[in-house]
């Protein structure tokens, strides 16, 4: 029994951390692809049909690439910075549930790695930490511009991490409860008669709002990418990296926009909840499988929502962008906090 | 300042109202204008697969053309390098031998022909000199690149058209 429970954690772990990946991969794929379409170009179409081999192609190629260490760098601190924003982006996918449960056996199982009693506070202690990768390695590269850039990165980083934990403080109160898990389901019950719809966008549009722009900055996507703003900075904290090491960057960028993306589509868009999904009359184990299925549909609209802005918006400049954390999203979530709060107690008075 | 063309326009920098400086609709603008892009046409021309459409009186590379009976019609007279502004075409002129006539059309050849391709400008002045009607610049081939500026120089084995198959 104990063992069964560790193989199927086990696999689930190494499913998630599978589909992570090969996410990741392919969003390198799916960047360039909308770079293209939008700039009525096709991207890459050679690798394979439709180029669905491009992403091996380049990791093979940043694989034979000489792993270049400059000579006054700290040596440890610069192959410790790239494993380190690796390490993070792919820890916390942990606590994601990416569906409802699979009835095995007369089992209940849930599809979700860990669960975490405080799935959130996790969530947001790992994306915290994803900044010291970019800041280790920008100061280890011993390069001016690498440290521009690592230095920008924190100072954004803390910036924008007040008002992202304002709006989901904003969020906690309609759900009262911190387990991923739980505010997966509670979005599941019946609004307006229609089961699967009780989504938190509806009671939190503008505790949303923030935490997409909040989630745009921690990423360091466009319109907020100035630690690696190369008309700035060359090539910002990643300067002096060649080879992997500049790959696992980029790939943790990659990680980090699917974990974003997932973190949003489970708190605000209802995670693996479909309308209608108690009303259809299906077998639970196909409900199931149709949420994931969903989630995962949702999941890609916000990664391809993350692209869509890249190709679409200019960077900010930098006093606009501590203007922007400092004096608009922050004191606007703290008001959403005060009258999510007024409303809540209202609703109590009332009924 | 009194300008000019009495075109210019007096701009004012009126600071910006609410809706703008929310940024929000602007971007929902941007937003939409790309999504139109996402499903236009694309301009691009996959290259190897399908080529760019040619005019008809494109000037391309050049060809030595023979005459109905398989005769290269070219008598090295030496129009088309005279003619030539970019002095990219020498020849060398030699007499014709008993029991070449089906060779040559006139008593007097080219025994070479040089075009310089890096030197041509594709202006098309050589085919319009030429008496013979030897000369043409094709619409359906251009000169590709090349590794060695040597191979740019094309003699009669490159360029003269070649024999037809009912002659050989």
């Amino acid at each position: 029994m104990e063992l069964d429970i560790l193989l199927i954690k086990g696999l689930i772990i190494f499913a998630v951390f599978g589909i992570t990946l090969l996410i990741a991969t392919y969003s390198t794929y799916a960047e360039r692809k909308v770079a293209a379409f939008i700039q009525d170009r096709v991207g890459p179409n050679r690798a394979g049909p439709l180029g669905l081999a491009q992403p091996l192609a380049d990791a093979v190629k940043l694989f034979f690439k000489e792993e270049f260490v400059p000579a006054n760098a700290n040596k440890f601190l610069f192959i410790a910075g790239p494993s380190l924003a690796m390490l993070t982006a792919c820890m916390s996918s942990a606590v994601i549930p990416f569906g409802g449960t699979l009835l095995i056996g007369g089992e209940y199982i849930h599809l979700q790695a860990i669960e975490v009693n405080i799935g959130i506070l996790y969530v947001f202690g790992i994306v915290a930490l994803g900044v010291y990768g970019i800041m280790i390695g920008g100061w280890a590269s011993n390069n001016k511009f690498s440290l521009l850039g690592a230095i920008r990165a924190a100072s954004q980083n803390i910036s924008y991490e007040l008002a992202m934990g304002m709006s989901i403080i904003a969020l906690l109160l309609v759900t009262g409860t911190l387990s991923m898990r739980d505010i997966a389901a509670q979005q599941g019950q019946e609004m307006f008669g229609v089961s699967g719809m009780n989504w938190n966008i509806f009671y939190q549009p503008v505790g949303f709002l923030i935490f997409i722009i909040c989630a745009f900055a921690e990423t360091n996507r466009v319109p907020f990418d100035l630690p690696e703003c190369e008309t700035e900075l060359v090539g910002g904290y990643h300067t002096e990296y060649s080879s992997m090491g500049m790959g696992l960057y980029l790939f943790a960028e990659y990680v980090n926009i699917f974990v974003a993306s997932a973190v949003m589509a489970t708190l605000y868009f209802g995670g693996y909840n479909f309308p209608f999904m108690n009303q259809l009359g299906l077998p639970h184990n196909v409900v199931t499988i149709l949420g994931t299925v969903v989630l995962f549909a949702k999941i890609f609209f916000f990664i391809f929502f993350f692209m869509w802005v890249r190709w679409t918006l200019p960077r900010f400049r930098y006093d606009q962008l501590m203007n922007l954390g400092w004096k608009i999203l922050i004191p606007l979530s703290i008001l959403n906090v005060i009258v999510t709060g007024g409303a809540i107690l209202l609703k109590a008075e009332l009924f | 300042m009194q300008s000019l063309s009495n075109r210019a326009k007096k701009l004012e920098k009126k600071p910006m109202n609410f809706s703008e400086r929310m940024y929000l609709p602007a971007i929902f603008q941007g937003l939409s204008i790309t999504m139109r892009h996402f499903f236009k046409k694309k301009a691009t021309i996959r290259y190897p697969e399908e080529t760019r459409p040619m005019s008809t009186v494109w000037r391309g590379l050049h060809v030595l053309k023979r005459d109905e009976k398989g005769r290269e019609r070219c008598t090295a007279c030496g129009l088309c390098a005279v003619a030539c502004p970019a002095e990219a075409i020498t020849m060398v002129a030699g007499e014709r031998k008993r029991g070449e006539e089906n060779l040559y059309r006139e008593e007097k050849y080219a025994i070479s022909y040089e075009i310089n391709m890096l030197r041509c400008i594709f202006c098309g002045l050589c085919e319009e000199a030429c008496p013979k009607a030897a000369i043409f610049l094709q619409n359906d081939k251009t000169a590709p690149a090349r590794y060695e500026r040597d191979e740019f120089i094309y003699g009669k084995d490159r360029l003269v058209e070649p024999m037809p198959i009912e002659n050989l």
